[in-house]
C-alpha cells in the first residue's frame, strides 16, 4: 500500500480536487499508475505461489542425478519411484488412510450435521465449539494427543483382553499403534471439517421441499433419501475429497501415531532428510500434486454445477412469480 | 430453519431423540477420546514425573513448568518468526486482497481459485520447493555464476524459514481481507473524496478500519497453526532454529520425557488461547458482526 502511494502524492491531490469539485471521476495518470502497481504486485505473487511448484514438476522430468542440477529431460526418476518397493508400500498406506479417514468423516460428520439440527441450542453451542477447536488446534497438538491417548488406551486394554482371551480361541490380539490410529487420529479434523461443510449446505437449503415430501405423506426415511440426501450430496462430495486430500498429505499427526507403517509423506520427509536428495522425490511429490489436484478438480466441477443449478432454480421460481 | 427439525423429529418424541443421539454417537465418542480425554491426559502428565524408562509416572510436581524457561528459546523464537511472518502475509496480502475485491472484474474468482488451490496441495511438496531452491544448487548457485561472493548461505536460516512460511500461509490472510474489503460500502470511499480526501486519506481513516476485521481474522489465521509448525523449521531451518513444534517431537518422541512435553504443550496450547483470546477482545470491542461469525 505505502508504496503506491509514495509512487504519486502530488496528482493524487489534484485527482481528489477534481473529484471534490464535482468533475468526471479522475482516470488520470495517478490512477493508472496506482491500477499498475496493483497489477503487478499481485502478478508478482501470482508467480510467488506458482513458480516453486512448477520447478518441482520440471525437476521430476530431470535426467540427472541430483535435485537441484537439470540435466536433461527424461522419465528416469518416475521409474525409479514406481520401482521402489518401499516407495509404493507407503503409497499404498497413505490411499488407505486417505480413502478410510475421507469415509469415516463424511458418514460420521454428515449424521452429525443433521443430529445438530435437532438438539437444544445450548448442546449444539458445545459441538460446535468442539468442531472449531478440532480445526483450529496445531496439527502438533492433534498429533500428540492422540498419541498420548492411543499408549494409554493400549496399556490398560491389551492387558485385560489377554486375561480374558479364551486360551482355545489362539493368541489374543494385541492392539498397537498403525494404519488404523493414523486414520483415527485424522479423522478427528476432517470429521470436524465435512460437519462444517454440511451444516452450512443444511443452513442454506430449502425446508419447502422436505414438508411438501411430508404433505405427501412420505416417511422421515423416504424423505431424508429422495429430498434432503441428494441436495445435502455436493457438501458430502466436497468434505469426502477435501478429506482425502488432507490425509493423503498430512505429516505431523500420522508420524506421532504411524507405529511401525510408513506414509507417503512420512518417506518423503525421511529421505529429504538423507542426501544426496535425488529427482526421486520431485517425481513422488508430482504425484502426490496430481492426485490431490485432481480431488480439488473435482470438488470445483461439482460446486460449479451446483451454483448453476441454484441460478436456475431461482430463476425460474422468479418467472414462476411473475 | 427453527420449526424444521421439530416436524422431522414429530413421528414419536422418545424415538426421535434416541435417533438424534445415535446419530451424534461416533462424533461424541471422537470428540471425547481424541480429543477432551488426552487433553486431560496432557494436564495431568504436566505435573507429573518422568520414569526412568520414559514415558510417564505419577507424581504432582510443579518442576515440568519451572523446567520451561530451558526451552525459553524455542518459544521465542517461534513467537518473533509468527509475528514477523503475520506482518509480512500482511503486507504482502492487502494489496493483493484489495485487487482482488475491487479490480479485478470478471477474472475475481478464477483468481481467487488460484489463491486457494497452492494452499489445498502438498504443504510438505511446497516445503520442499524451497528447499531445492534455497539450497546451495538453488538461488546462491544462480546469484554465485553472476559473479555475487561469498556466494550467500539461504537454507538453514530464519530467512528461509520466513519465506516458507509466508509462502504456505498467505492465501490465510487473504481470503479474510478479502471478505473484508469486498463488503466494503463503495459509498462510503465516494463519500470521502466528496470530502476532499486524498487517495491516501481515505485508505487511511475510512478503507484500512473497515477491513481491520479482516486483518485481525487474518492474522489469527495465519499466527495460530505457525504456532505448531514443525515442517518449515524443520526443512527449511535444517533444525539450527528451533521451534516449539521441533520442541515437542524432540520431548516425545526422541527423549521420552512425557510430562515435560506435556508441560510444553500446555504451554503452547496458552500462548494460542491467550492470542485468541486477544483477538476476541479486540473484535468485539470494535464494529464487528459478520466477518467474525463467517469464519
Amino acid at each position: 500500500m505505502a508504496r503506491s502511494t509514495a509512487l504519486a502524492p502530488a496528482p493524487e491531490r489534484r485527482a481528489a480536487a477534481t473529484a471534490a469539485a464535482g468533475a468526471r471521476p479522475p482516470t488520470d495518470r495517478a490512477t493508472r499508475v496506482v491500477g499498475a502497481v496493483f497489477r503487478g504486485h499481485s502478478a508478482l505473487i501470482y508467480l510467488f505461489l506458482y513458480v516453486p511448484i512448477a520447478l518441482v514438476i520440471l525437476f521430476s522430468f530431470n535426467a540427472g542425478d541430483f535435485a537441484g542440477e537439470l540435466r536433461g529431460l527424461s522419465l528416469r526418476w518416475y521409474g525409479e519411484a514406481f520401482g521402489d518397493r518401499f516407495v509404493m508400500k507407503a503409497l499404498q498406506t497413505s490411499l488407505i488412510v486417505a480413502f478410510a479417514s475421507a469415509t469415516l468423516a463424511t458418514a460420521f460428520g454428515t449424521i452429525a450435521a443433521l443430529a445438530l439440527q435437532r438438539v437444544p441450542p445450548a448442546l449444539r453451542a458445545v459441538y460446535d465449539g468442539l468442531t472449531y477447536i478440532a480445526i483450529v488446534i496445531p496439527g502438533i497438538v492433534i498429533g500428540i494427543a492422540s498419541l498420548v491417548f492411543f499408549v494409554n488406551a493400549f496399556d490398560w486394554f491389551n492387558p485385560l483382553v489377554g486375561s480374558l482371551w479364551p486360551g482355545s480361541l489362539g493368541e489374543a490380539p494385541v492392539l498397537n499403534l498403525g494404519i488404523p490410529t493414523v486414520i483415527g487420529a485424522h479423522v478427528l479434523f476432517t470429521m470436524a471439517i465435512v460437519i462444517v461443510l454440511v451444516r452450512a449446505r443444511l443452513a442454506g437449503m430449502d425446508r419447502t421441499l422436505v414438508e411438501a415430501s411430508y404433505d405427501l405423506f412420505a416417511t422421515p426415511w423416504r424423505t431424508f433419501i429422495q429430498v434432503t440426501l441428494p441436495q445435502l450430496a455436493p457438501a458430502m462430495l466436497a468434505g469426502y475429497l477435501l478429506s482425502f486430500v488432507f490425509s493423503f498429505d498430512e505429516y505431523v499427526i500420522a508420524s506421532f501415531v504411524k507405529g511401525q507403517d510408513t506414509t507417503l509423506p512420512i518417506l518423503v520427509f525421511s529421505q529429504i532428510h538423507r542426501p544426496p536428495v535425488t529427482p526421486k522425490i520431485n517425481a513422488i511429490g508430482t504425484v502426490i500434486l496430481t492426485i490431490s489436484l485432481s480431488a480439488l478438480f473435482i470438488v470445483q466441477l461439482i460446486y460449479r454445477r451446483q451454483t448453476r443449478q441454484a441460478r436456475a432454480l431461482a430463476e425460474a421460481a422468479a418467472a414462476a412469480e411473475a | 430453519m427453527v420449526q424444521g427439525p421439530a416436524a422431522v423429529a414429530a413421528p414419536g418424541r422418545g424415538r426421535g431423540r434416541a435417533v438424534t443421539a445415535l446419530l451424534l454417537t461416533p462424533t461424541s465418542l471422537w470428540y471425547l477420546l481424541l480429543l477432551l480425554v488426552p487433553l486431560a491426559i496432557l494436564i495431568v502428565f504436566s505435573f507429573g514425573e518422568r520414569s526412568p524408562v520414559g514415558g510417564y509416572h505419577p507424581g504432582l510436581t510443579l518442576e515440568n513448568y519451572l523446567r520451561l524457561p530451558t526451552r525459553q528459546a524455542a518459544f521465542v523464537n517461534t513467537l518473533v518468526l509468527a509475528v514477523a511472518s503475520t506482518a509480512l502475509c500482511a503486507l504482502l496480502g492487502y494489496p493483493l486482497a484489495y485487487y482482488l475485491a475491487t479490480r479485478a472484474g470478471s477474472r475475481r474468482t478464477l483468481l481467487l481459485i488460484l489463491i486457494a488451490l497452492p494452499f489445498l496441495t502438498s504443504f510438505l511438496i511446497r516445503t520442499y520447493a524451497w528447499f531445492t531452491i534455497l539450497g546451495a544448487n538453488g538461488i546462491p548457485a544462480i546469484l554465485g555464476a553472476l559473479g555475487v561472493s561469498p556466494r550467500p548461505v539461504l537454507l538453514n536460516t530464519h530467512f528461509a524459514i520466513l519465506i516458507g512460511i509466508v509462502y504456505n500461509y498467505l492465501p490465510l490472510m487473504v481470503f479474510p481481507l478479502y471478505v473484508s474489503l469486498e463488503r466494503l460500502d463503495k459509498r462510503l470511499l465516494e463519500a470521502s473524496k466528496d470530502l476532499g480526501a486524498g487517495r491516501w486519506a481515505t485508505f487511511r481513516q475510512v478503507t484500512l478500519p473497515l477491513s481491520a476485521p479482516g486483518l485481525i481474522s487474518g492474522a489469527l489465521l495465519v499466527f495460530i497453526p505457525m504456532m505448531g509448525e514443525y515442517i518449515i523449521p524443520n526443512m527449511l531451518g535444517g533444525g539450527k532454529v528451533f521451534f516449539v513444534g521441533n520442541a515437542l517431537v524432540d520431548l516425545f518422541l526422541q527423549s521420552r520425557n512425557w510430562p515435560f512435553g506435556s508441560a510444553a504443550a500446555i504451554g503452547l496450547i496458552m500462548v494460542v488461547l491467550i492470542t485468541v483470546s486477544i483477538y476476541l477482545f479486540l473484535t468485539s470491542r470494535g464494529r464487528v458482526q459478520r466477518e467474525v461469525s463467517q469464519l
